[in-house]
């Protein structure tokens, strides 16, 4: 019947946009292209050439913006999630509402928003030109890409934290009280435990696109700010060594692979869907 | 908690939200360039706005890739779906692992592997090219509209509508359809949104002087604070709500749309 | 030792508008077990709700002891809760459920042991220390429930239909296990159900709860044997209820006939309200019966027979273990104590 067959053109389509790619990136990855003869050989000349220490630096640091990022969207988002599960039904459907639209605006508007207040004649310098306070260099700099990295990533935080919140039952909440905890007991006993899953969610959801940006190095970093990201960027379009951008490209990956393995171990719900949707 | 406290915290955050995107409406009717001063009210970055060529073309192509893409996915994907739904467990796996991997790598690495493969095969960067991509990335999300619904449909609904007379392709346009349907439109709103949002995919699969918004608010904004950005911000800002508001007044329920 | 532990002054609970509780005093004295009863949406579970400081009264006072706690948070008062779902934390194993209580308390880790030890052995699950709780069957969750409140040591021990997802067998065994775990342990109970054989098993008194108002308070066999209104007598047991005439002190009239009594205190010629228990109507011959009707449909129900008898268009329900053909004339006869009068209004107590 036909509904054997109807996947057939996707299998087809996925095998061929999917799958080859990402065997063309591994492949370039271990080859070289000798820039006399242009002949084209197996090495792996280009992982070695990532260790170096300038690049590790690179890494390192997308690393610790994207890990820096995620603790303070958990910080923020927690609080935030909590107000939320806990606002009257009808006014909870509108503030959820009025906190996903930021989201729905054009992410490079967004960041560039922050380009357009932080930046020299920006409001920020402005209102402290008007207290008589020393004026300063707010973009162009770590602060400014982590500022925006919260600032977008935020949302996908306080979301699933949010949701799952609201499943817990509220049974559960009660019997705690009844043996004897108070608020903060309640909250770090039952609460917190019982929202892991969300915050695993959360976590993948800050930390992935924070650590693979470079749109937000780029706009809010400056012409020199360097993100793994921007490396891949600058390999593929501006240097056109292929090779060594799919080495990069592999790590990346690889990384990601890696996160997602040691969170999945802390993911004790048993929806193991994809929970972007 | 102090209710107090409560409500200045979430109010901190929404502000921290909107302050932003505010500041870009406000500054967008700003004489002057620069958000640091308001050198009076002025509708003229509004007319750059809509004299500037770059930007009408690149509103263009996003709308016509857009379009195109989520209509090319929507089939493909709720075709696959089906199939996929109906396949033993392991090829089913196999293609759900497959279906995930767009949706859980990093746009970048997604971005830079059909550039490759577009570069390896020596194909012309251009309309195509952007659109195999965008259709690529879109295809997943229709995938995982579709399913669940199919997943609800009791097993035996086609064979009970066969029994009773009705051909295949009757049972599937009675029967199921219109029980995947909701699933399908949710796919395919979120597979234009996606598209229309697009920019790192679209960065390294487009060429010849195509571009989308998202590429040409970037070119501009790496040179600096274009005020034109403002202004096109706050359109986009007013469709956005326009829209959210329509499908709002029209559901009553929000579906969840962690986009 | 006969103090009232708990007393509800004009309790009143109001949602939306709705009272849900409409200002009702009662209380329960020490080492008693009290069953509040009555139908879905009477008001019993948001009554219990507001001992426990689940929800706070519209208006009027609950005292412990004598003191007020109608303000007091649920972690601060000395009574714990069974909840009717069990509510057990799933994250946590089964020793750490019941410990979860004596953790707070701050008492040493060798105390917690020994108690949750000795509650696992009262409750029958003995060594189910390190068992999840999902892997429980819902019996044994019941239980592990009643242990987590009980190994607190409250005063008084609130339960919220806590038998309603178990299976009949399951549920009557039970009833016998707690009411003999609260003589056993000498704590005071209060308990909340819809069912009225499990409230006349287990209680020492039962109040009886309509439309968020008190419809009779007393003992299972007071109020078995005495409703004192038409929704008492309806919910508890069969009852035939019939209306009637009060002639005078003793005398009654209903169905056609007038009969002796033994109820007293109405105005002369008063309308008023029969009820007599099925299983009070024993058959006779037709022509030495108080009522004569003929037998229209007869249920085997295992103890006994239910037969309903069409005296003309009135209905009598009998529970017998006679049994009578369907289409038999039959006489009816009762005694004079066993005519239950009752005023036509209901009271509020």
């Amino acid at each position: 019947m036909f509904r054997k067959h109807s996947a057939f053109p996707y299998v087809l389509w996925s095998a061929v946009f999917i799958i080859i790619p990402l065997l063309l990136v591994a492949g370039y990855s271990v080859t070289t292209k000798d820039s006399q003869t242009g002949e084209v050989l197996l090495s792996l000349e280009n992982y070695q050439k990532f260790f170096d220490p300038l690049y590790i630096k690179v890494l390192w640091r997308s690393v610790r913006l994207a890990g820096q990022a995620t603790i303070i969207c958990l910080a923020l988002g927690y609080p935030m999630a909590m107000i939320l599960a806990n606002m009257p039904v009808k006014k909870q459907r509108t503030a959820a509402l009025l906190f996903i639209l930021p989201m729905w605006m054009n992410f490079l508007l967004r960041t560039y928003a922050w380009m357009s207040i932080l930046g020299k004649n920006g409001i920020v310098n402005r209102v402290l030109e008007f207290l008589h306070l020393p004026q300063g260099h707010f973009l162009y700099n770590e602060g400014a890409v982590l500022l925006g990295m919260v600032y977008n990533f935020l949302p996908f935080m306080v979301l699933p934290i949010y949701t799952v919140l609201t499943k817990i039952d509220v049974s559960l909440i009660e019997a705690a009280e009844d043996l004897g905890a108070n608020a903060a007991t309640v909250l770090r006993y039952i609460i917190v435990p019982l929202s892991v899953p969300g915050i695993i969610s959360g976590i993948t959801m800050v930390f992935m696109p924070a650590v693979s940006t470079f749109v937000i190095s780029a706009l809010l970093g400056g012409g020199q700010f360097m993100l793994v990201g921007n490396l891949v960027e600058q390999q593929f379009l501006l240097v056109n060594n292929w090779h060594f951008g799919s080495a990069i490209s592999m790590i990346l990956m690889v990384l990601i692979l890696i996160s997602m393995a040691v969170l999945n171990r802390y993911d004790t719900s048993s929806e193991k869907e994809v929970n972007m949707i | 908690m102090s209710r107090w406290l409560k409500r200045i915290y979430a109010s901190v955050i929404f502000l921290f939200l909107y302050a932003p995107i505010i500041v870009l409406i406000i500054f967008s009717f700003n004489a002057g360039k620069y958000s640091g001063n308001w050198e009076g009210f002025s509708l003229k970055w509004y007319q750059a706005l809509l004299t500037d060529r770059s930007i009408m073309k690149a509103l263009y192509y996003t709308v016509l890739i857009a379009v195109l893409s989520s209509l090319i996915s929507t089939v493909i994907g709720t075709l696959a779906a089906l199939g996929i739904h109906h396949m033993k467990p392991l090829r089913k796996n196999i293609m759900l692992n497959v279906n995930n991997i767009p949706v859980l790598n990093p746009d970048i690495v997604t971005g830079v592997a059909l550039m490759t493969l577009f570069g390896f095969f020596k194909m012309q960067f251009g309309v195509s090219t952007l659109l195999i991509a965008h259709i690529t990335f879109n295809i997943p999300y229709v995938i995982l509209s579709v399913l669940p619904k199919l997943k609800q449909l009791p097993a035996d609904a086609l064979e009970a509508a066969m029994d009773l007379g009705a051909t295949p392709w009757y049972a599937f346009r009675k029967v199921i359809f219109p029980e995947i349907l909701p699933g399908i439109i949710t796919g395919a709103l979120i597979a234009f949104t996606l598209s229309v949002d697009d920019f790192v995919i679209s960065f390294f699969t487009t060429g010849g002087g195509v571009t989308n918004l998202s590429i040409a608010i970037f070119a501009m904004a790496r040179r600096g604070i274009k005020p034109v950005i403002n202004a096109l911000s706050t359109l986009m800002f007013g469709t956005v709500l326009g829209l959210l508001l329509i499908i709002n007044a029209r559901s009553g329920d929000v579906t969840e749309l962690d986009v | 030792m006969n103090s009232k532990i708990i007393h509800g002054v004009n309790v009143v609970k109001e949602f939306d508008g709705v009272r849900v509780v409409d200002g009702i005093d009662f209380w329960v004295k020490q080492e008693e077990f009290l069953t509040i009863l009555g139908p879905s949406g009477c008001g019993k579970t948001t009554t219990l709700r507001m001992i426990g400081g689940f929800e706070t009264p519209t208006s009027g006072e609950i005292l412990f002891d004598g003191k007020s706690i109608t303000d007091l948070p649920p972690y601060q008062r000395p009574i714990n809760t069974v909840f009717q779902r069990y509510a057990l934390f799933p994250h946590m194993d089964i020793y750490e459920n019941i410990a979860f209580g004596l953790r707070i308390k701050k008492l040493p880790e060798s105390e917690v042991r020994d108690r949750v030890s000795n509650m696992l052995k009262l409750v029958e699950l003995d060594g189910f220390e390190k068992r999840s709780v999902r892997s429980l069957s819902g019996g044994q969750q019941q239980r592990i429930a009643i242990a987590r409140a009980l190994v607190n040591e409250p005063k008084v021990l609130l339960l919220d239909e806590p038998l309603g997802a178990l299976d009949l067998k399951l549920r009557k065994e039970m009833q016998y296990e707690l009411k003999s775990m609260q003589q056993e342990l000498g704590i005071t109970f209060i308990y909340v159900t819809h069912d009225q054989e499990e409230a006349l098993t287990m209680s020492d008194k039962i109040i009886i709860m309509n439309d968020g108002r008190i419809q009779q308070i007393g003992s299972p066999i007071d109020i078995y044997n005495e409703p004192e209104n038409a929704f008492v007598a309806d919910f508890i047991g069969e009852s035939n209820i019939l209306d009637g005439i009060m002639h005078e002190d003793y005398l009654v009239s209903f169905a056609g006939g007038t009969f002796k009594c033994v109820d007293s205190g109405f105005s002369r010629n008063e309308n008023i309200e029969v009820v007599i228990r099925p299983e009070d109507i024993v058959f006779t011959k037709p022509e030495d019966g108080m009522i004569t009707g003929i037998v229209d449909t007869i249920k085997f129900k295992g103890v006994h027979y239910e037969m309903i008898v069409m005296q003309g268009e009135t209905e009598w329900m009998i529970h017998s273990t006679d049994m009578v053909q369907e289409g038999t004339e039959v006489g009816l006869h009762f005694d004079p104590d066993e005519i239950h009068i009752m005023k036509k209004v209901k009271k509020n107590v």
